[in-house]
């Protein structure tokens, strides 16, 4: 049972006290409060706009500015918020009392969030028209701290947040963006978020920053090519490990931007597991987009031949025996495919491997006389025995079954035959 | 065509009647079912086989992965292959235990040697020139014992051709083994000689065998001898009439006299035989296509 109720009327506001209520006992301190309310708007200059005061107007729900916008304020909602302490004119500081003009002016929420202002002035969401705070945070009215599940910024409703718009082709194709949303949603970050609740998956704020996000072409970037490693080691610090002792790795801290970073085999957003038959599948075409040549002679083996088809991933794919992040050269005493470790290393797959196995040759080239000439000759033969024998049998047959038809035709007495 | 007719008369042949009477022709035994069943159990493993190697040589191509997601993914694609490879070594076993029965443990004559063997001799050396004459205008058609020469082709063709298919598929699927005496250089070899040997047998049976035994004039649609077994006595002197004479001369043709094939009989072997024409002719037209694409 309320103690008290407004009274709003078109000219007046009081407060009628219930007699006989249970708190009628600060029925007394509430009048005291008025007194100094109206002592207040005597000096407006040094008074603040106490949320009460605003909310008598504006706790209507039903509430809206002339070009109709909803401009109600949920008190309950309020003071549940982080802001729920502060008083309306902390931020709408250029009303000072009522009546207040039609037209407030812009909330500047830099006036207390002066450093994440100036982290997103030199980002690529710096226009506030086009990205005010509400455009991530929601409405300042009912925020939250982004630890709290209902914050719009909380890890695991950061992605939805961001795909407000990042997930919205329009705006993707108007701003020459990928559309990333629904690619993250189906990657194996967006499953452990979505279907994990996991709060350590990679969201997006995770790779890309928060207020400072900046254009990959940016070098200070977090998602530059060359800070990649570094980024996605933030998690994957062992793997970062690994492939910064490979010669990728190796290769980008030297400055050579053309090797590949994590992002050049597990894309950016629509990232696999990779031990998933998807990735697997998808993989090697990856690693023949640069070593084109291995690519195509490992297409003449085995391995790819019946790795092609969909589905069937047991056989072995080019991280199989290369590593996927150590990648070494084969003179490299600890690389899977020096001499000394490819028993090892083939009989991972094929048990009983022995020294004389593991001389196949998977990257063999039968059309390279100097590289494979056993394989060569054993080609050579091969094509010249089929094309022989189908010639020879092709005309052999053509001319037969010219010669048939014309005997039969004649056997016939020029009927045609049985079969005309 | 014979076919036609023996379905259409229907009646046994009987001994008394005129030899060559057209009412009620005459059937002699060609193949015995032992034959026929090996024919039967060779062509169905081959099918399985060449489909699903096909498949696996050919792999990026669309239909090879629209096959293979058919049947259940590329596992099971092996899975067949593989099953259908040990079927057809079997059956290659069985055979060559046969051969090995007849002459050597029955001492058999003809086997190896004579008019009724697989070996080729002189003559079929001078058949496969008169045949080329006589397809060129140039002389009169050969005259054609039990197997002609491109029937002596097809089984030396088969019978390599699974000895080293066999051969070279074993040595993928147990290449570790195999690897114990074989270079492993050799191991690249095997998938080389698989696959062009495999594509020389299916483009051999799909297109030259086909032509040769089933679709040429003289035997279109299909040559039912390895199905029923039997032949009618003007086919018999028409394709092979030296052996036709041998057998009167010996007296033994009235030995090989046989019932006429029933309708039942008839319409089952067309119903099998051109089912797997079709399918033969099918992976002919994907193989042709893939390879040309490749």
């Amino acid at each position: 049972m309320a103690c008290a109720e407004f009274i709003n009327d078109s000219s007046n506001t009081r407060i009628r006290f219930q007699p006989g209520g249970p708190c009628h006992a600060i029925a007394g301190l509430a009048r005291i409060a008025i007194l100094l309310l109206a002592v207040f708007a005597l000096f407006p200059g040094t008074a603040k706009l106490k949320a009460q005061e605003c909310l008598t107007c504006h706790a209507d729900a039903g509430m809206t500015d002339s070009a109709g916008h909803s401009i109600s304020v949920d008190g309950k909602k309020f003071s549940a918020s982080i802001h729920g302490s502060l008083q309306c004119s902390n931020c709408h500081a250029d009303i000072k009392g009522y009546p207040h003009p039609d037209k407030p002016a812009p909330v500047d929420c830099k006036t207390c969030h002066a450093d994440e202002a100036a982290q997103l002035t030199g980002s690529v969401h710096a226009d506030a028209k086009t990205h005010p705070c509400t455009s991530c945070h929601g409405d300042a009215h009912t925020i939250v701290p982004k630890s709290n599940p209902a914050s719009a910024v909380y890890a695991l409703n950061i992605p939805k947040t961001c795909g407000q718009c990042h997930g919205n082709a329009d705006m993707a194709k108007k701003n020459g963006l990928p559309n990333v949303y629904p690619l993250y949603m189906d990657s194996i970050h967006g499953f452990a978020l979505s279907k994990q609740g996991l709060l350590v998956a990679a969201n997006c704020q995770s790779c890309h920053g928060s207020h400072n996000i900046k254009s990959h072409t940016d070098p200070t970037s977090p998602t530059n090519k060359a800070n990649i490693p570094n980024t996605c080691g933030t998690c994957h610090a062992q793997i970062n490990a690994d492939y910064e002792a490979g010669v990728h790795g190796k290769a980008v801290a030297a400055g050579n931007l053309k090797a590949p970073v994590c992002t050049d085999c597990h894309t950016a957003h629509a990232i696999l597991q990779p031990t998933e038959s998807a990735f697997r599948m998808q993989s090697t075409p990856i690693c023949g987009n640069c070593h084109k040549d291995k690519f195509s002679t490992y297409r003449d083996t085995f391995h790819s031949q019946l790795g092609s088809l969909g589905g069937y991933v047991e056989t072995a794919r080019c991280w199989d025996c290369h590593q996927a992040h150590d990648v070494r050269p084969a003179s490299d005493p600890s690389s899977p495919i020096n001499k000394a470790n490819l028993v090892t290393t083939c009989g991972r797959c094929h048990a009983g491997a022995n020294l004389s196995f593991v001389q196949y040759q998977p990257h063999a080239n039968a059309r390279d006389r100097k590289l494979s000439p056993g394989l060569f000759y054993v080609r050579l033969f091969m094509n010249l025995l089929l094309a022989s024998v189908l010639t020879f049998f092709l005309i052999h047959t053509i001319l037969w079954l010219v010669r048939a038809r014309i005997n039969q035709i004649k056997l016939r007495k020029g009927e045609g035959g049985n079969n005309a | 065509m014979p076919e036609q007719d023996q379905a259409a008369i229907n009646t046994a042949p009987s001994a008394e009647i005129h030899h060559t009477g057209s009412q009620s022709p005459r059937y002699y035994m060609r193949f015995t079912p032992e034959q026929r069943y090996m024919h039967a159990t060779l062509f169905t493993s081959f099918l399985g086989l060449a489909a699903t190697g096909l498949t696996m040589r050919f792999s990026e191509s669309f239909w090879a992965r629209k096959f293979a997601a058919g049947v259940g993914g590329f596992g099971a694609i092996l899975f067949f292959h593989k099953l259908c490879a040990i079927v057809l070594t079997i059956a290659f076993l069985i055979h060559v235990k046969d051969v090995f029965t007849r002459s050597w443990v029955r001492r058999e004559k003809g086997i190896f040697w004579g008019p009724t063997s697989m070996v080729a001799n002189w003559k079929d050396a001078k058949d496969l020139f008169g045949h080329i004459r006589w397809f060129l205008g140039l002389g009169p058609k050969p005259k054609f014992e039990r197997y002609a020469y491109w029937e002596k082709f097809d089984y030396w063709a088969v019978f390599w051709g699974m000895v080293v298919i066999g051969f070279s598929g074993y040595a993928m699927w147990f290449a570790p083994f195999f690897a114990h005496f074989l270079p492993g250089w050799a191991l690249n070899a095997v998938l080389v000689i698989h696959s062009e040997e495999g594509l020389l047998a299916i483009l051999f049976i799909f297109s030259i065998h086909f032509v040769n035994t089933h679709l040429r004039p003289d035997s279109f649609p299909m040559d039912m001898v390895i199905f029923t077994g039997v032949e009618s006595e003007e086919e018999f002197k028409e394709k092979r009439p030296l052996e036709y004479q041998r057998a009167i001369a010996e007296g033994k043709l009235e030995g090989r006299l046989a019932e006429a094939p029933g309708t039942w009989q008839i319409n089952f072997s067309r119903i099998v035989g051109f089912t797997a024409i079709f399918i033969g002719l099918l992976l002919l037209v994907l193989t042709l296509s893939a390879y040309l694409r490749e």
